[in-house]
């Protein structure tokens, strides 16, 4: 027994993982939207506490901005 | 005049309106409501994702108390158990990032929401909440007061949960998985044909190739072993027969090759030809999703509306519900849902969704009001005559023309294509193979296998998906959404165009009144005044836009026709008309429709009413007449002939009062002469016509929301570039038929090898992915060159 029917076996395998996964992924619509989520995980953290009357600092702002145009374009 | 942008929803700010706030300038108290309820609730950063991102909240009072209704909301839910609900609502205005941020942080703006999740694509919103804490009415009543309203139609009612149809990435990825594998498994003896070690496991790499291509073989290419055996039993020869006989081929010959110790067989290549051709139905299934083609009168129509019941108390019932003989209550810009009699006083009726016309028809008590109207301003009452399915509205969908599908009444470019394609191929293996048959039996069915393996028109297959689906998706980046590939095909092929007039070739807006000169107030309450008496359209129009004033006693009121009027109002004489009857001498040059005034016998100023017609008509039309057969079809009377035989080029033929299913018999003439029509309408009366038409696109003012069913939809802005639109369709169409030859001269350089007997594996498996990528490359370059012209 050579050891390459062993890891043949184990590349195998291990696609077939990762197909299940695929199909996995498929099925529980999380292909369905490709845009929202690469949106959605630039927001985070951005919540203005108290008044609402504080604003992010300037720069952080832009940034966020940036980034969003970015993504959009 | 300051023309500073409002914080919220970015419209200019009328400087006498603005209102400051938080050293922050608006346009309305709506929208400054919006930024008061979101900096309240540390929602504030909602403006920093984007400039001026909202919209002005609509007044929305009593509109979804149907909403309190349970059996309608359970109709809308997508989920339901004690203490969890669910509900998707499309939103139209869902337009940037900070939309999508608002709309996930609603549990802060309202009690019981647990999550919300915005899909971006379908401009959807899904809102799991607590029907315990709050109620789906409090949700929508919530966003419509930041400006986020949502659109529930009677088509909600039936949709149900639709399924998703995810088998062709399901087998995209079979394919993959199969294809990616075998490519790796058979490239040990690509290259090492004779050498000790390739020997000792070639059997064990053989089988597992086998084994893996299986799945690719039964399960992927399954579609098209079906679409071959339908074409075969309708006696056509279409594109799948060739691709699903080759597969098949492809997969017995190989089987004997390994079974017999022949060869390491054909599998890498057959998994990536699948591969491949699902790749191409995939690029061409490009989609808008936030978009709907298949619109009916459903998706116009309200879900409840409110009934009165005998006691005078109200409540909300189901529109299909509605029976004869009973009271309804339509509000301020609620749609009539079924045919019926008017109760109140009277009614100001938008029926622009039938017909087009923007300008509201007066009723009175007693008159008969239509399905499809719009109710503007106060509340009224109504006594029904016919439930939904047998108003008139309604009635013009059960027209056959709306049970057909687009696919079914065309025959593709490839389908054209393999209907030569396939049978020379045919010919070509059992002519080849009787020639091999008296040289060398072996060789004689290796050749023949080969023919079909090699001349499996992949390529050919791959052209028109690719080509297609990229000018879809440039057309679509231009603002002309269409339904699928097919139409591009159609639109290529058009010779006739037939536009409808309201609407589409004018503005549904009302025409601007701009006005020059100074008038005083007091001028204003005399003008107001003077021409209240008057019938005249332009006279009606110049009422409507003048604001309010107290009423004045009118002592002398004169109407020339074709003039003007001239009447004495508090002492003092006013003439408002044609230049020469006020007595200005400055006489009309532009094309422009002006009123002119004067007060005592002194020159005030004049009104322009800009003409309705969109921008660039005239050229569009003078641009398309010379290669197409124009007309035009209105609802209206005559009344604009004129003007627009003026406008249009001469050969264009104008003709007016039809009605919609004149409409429609009209493009059903047109194509008994057999002519290709494009037909460019809009509203509900023009549905007939388009789904007629070889290709019916509807022109709109807001993609998202108002379009009757068509191939296409066309953002108003861009309506001067039908002419490009047409001309690059034509262009797609000389793409593909430069790859068919492109591909074709691939297929001549496999059949040579092919039929002179060396068809080796790793020849098969070159030229395969080889002409796929050429094709795919050449298409892509080609389509985007032309899109620039």
């Amino acid at each position: 027994m050579s050891v390459i029917y062993l890891l043949i076996s184990i590349s195998i395998i291990v696609a077939i993982v990762f197909l299940y996964a695929f199909l996995r992924a498929v099925k529980t619509g999380q292909y369905d939207d490709d845009y929202t989520p690469s949106v959605r995980m630039l927001f985070d953290d951005e919540l203005v506490k108290g008044s609402g009357k504080k604003e992010l600092p300037t720069s952080k702002k832009e940034n966020i901005q940036t980034k969003i145009k970015t993504k959009i374009i | 005049m300051n023309t500073s942008q409002c914080f919220h929803c970015g419209n200019e700010v009328v400087k006498k309106e603005e209102i400051l706030f938080d050293d922050r300038s608006f346009c309305c108290n709506g929208c400054k409501t919006v930024y008061e309820i979101f900096s309240q609730n540390d929602l504030s950063c909602y403006y920093d994702f984007q400039a001026n991102p909202g919209a002005t909240p609509q007044d929305i009072k009593g509109k979804y108390d149907f909403l309190a209704n349970e059996n309608i909301v359970d109709k809308l839910l997508e989920f339901k158990e004690n203490s969890t609900h669910i509900v998707s609502l499309y939103i139209p205005h869902i337009h940037c990032s900070s939309c999508i941020w608002i709309l996930e942080n609603l549990q802060k703006l309202q009690a019981g929401i647990s999550t919300s999740q915005v899909n971006f694509p379908e401009k959807k919103v899904r809102i799991t909440y607590n029907p315990e804490k709050t109620s789906l009415q409090e949700i929508v009543e919530m966003l419509c007061s930041i400006g986020y309203e949502p659109y529930i139609s009677l088509e909600n009612y039936d949709e149900g949960k639709k399924k998703v149809d995810r088998s062709l990435i399901y087998k995209i990825g079979v394919a993959f998985f199969c294809f990616g594998n075998i490519m790796l498994l058979s490239f040990p003896e690509y290259f090492e044909v004779n050498e000790f070690w390739i020997d000792q496991y070639k059997d064990f790499f053989r089988w597992l190739i086998f084994l893996l291509s299986l799945p690719a073989f039964i399960y992927s290419a399954s579609g098209y072993y079906v679409a071959a055996w339908k074409s075969i039993k309708q006696g056509m020869l279409n594109i799948e027969i060739p691709i699903a006989l080759g597969i098949v081929v492809m997969f017995v010959r190989s089987t004997v090759d390994i079974v017999f110790n022949y060869g390491q067989g054909f599998f890498d290549s057959m998994c990536g030809l699948i591969f491949f051709m699902l790749l191409g139905k995939l690029f061409q299934q490009k989609t808008y999703d936030f978009l709907s083609f298949e619109r009916d009168y459903k998706s116009y129509f309200p879900i409840a509306i409110t009934k009165i019941l005998p006691g005078g108390k109200e409540v909300a019932v189901q529109v299909y519900d509605i029976e004869k003989g009973d009271r309804l209550l339509i509000r301020n810009q609620e749609l009539i849902p079924v045919d019926g009699i008017l109760i109140s006083d009277s009614a100001s009726i938008d029926y622009s969704f039938v017909t087009g016309e923007a300008v509201p028809i007066e009723k009175k008590s007693g008159d008969k009001i239509f399905a499809g109207g719009k109710q503007l301003g106060k509340v009224i009452e109504m006594e029904v005559m016919f439930s939904v399915s047998q108003s008139y509205l309604t009635q013009l969908w059960s027209n056959d023309v709306f049970q057909k599908k687009v696919e079914q009444k065309h025959k593709s470019i490839t389908d054209q294509i393999s209907h030569y394609f396939t049978p020379a191929l045919l010919l070509l293996a059992i002519i080849s193979f009787t020639y091999w048959v008296f040289i060398d039996v072996t060789t004689a069915f290796n050749v023949f296998t080969a023919i079909l393996i090699v001349a499996c028109p992949c390529a050919l297959a791959l052209t028109a998906p690719f080509t297609l689906g990229n000018v879809l998706r440039i057309m679509g980046n231009r603002k002309l959404y269409l339904k699928n590939a097919i139409v591009v095909e159609q639109l290529a092929k058009v010779d006739t165009i037939v536009f409808d007039k309201t609407g589409t070739i004018t503005t549904h807006k009302k025409s601007a009144i701009v006005q020059e000169g100074i008038f005083e107030e007091s001028d204003l309450v005399l003008l107001k005044n003077a021409l209240r008496g008057s019938n005249h359209p332009l006279s009606r129009r110049l009422y409507d836009y003048l604001p309010e004033f107290p009423v004045a006693a009118v002592t002398h009121f004169e109407e020339t026709t074709g003039k003007g009027i001239q009447a004495i109002v508090n002492g003092k004489t006013i003439k408002v008309g044609s230049a020469s009857f006020v007595g200005d001498a400055e006489e009309n040059q532009l094309k422009q429709t002006n009123v002119y005034v004067s007060i005592d016998g002194i020159y005030t100023g004049k009104f322009i009413f800009d003409n309705q017609y969109r921008d660039g008509l005239e050229e569009l039309f003078s641009q398309l007449s010379k290669k197409y057969e124009v007309k035009v079809l209105s609802g209206d009377n005559e009344g604009e002939k004129e003007v627009l035989e003026q406008l249009l080029p001469k050969n264009t033929e104008l003709v007016f009062n039809q009605k919609p299913e004149q409409k429609l018999a009209f493009i059903e003439n047109l194509q008994k002469q057999g002519k290709n029509v494009l037909m460019i309408g809009d509203g509900l009366n023009d549905a007939g016509a388009l789904a007629q038409s070889n290709v019916g696109i509807s022109i709109s003012e807001n993609v998202n929301v108002f379009s009757p069913a068509c191939d296409g939809i066309l953002d108003a802005s861009q309506f001067k570039r039908i002419d490009f639109f047409l001309r690059y369709s034509k262009n797609a169409m000389i793409t593909i038929y430069m790859s068919f030859c492109l591909s074709l001269l691939y297929n001549i350089v496999g059949l040579s090898f092919a039929v002179s007997g060396n068809l080796l594996p790793i020849v098969a498996a070159i030229i395969m992915p080889l002409s796929t990528i050429t094709i795919v490359s050449f298409v892509t370059i080609m389509s985007n060159y032309f899109a620039r012209k």
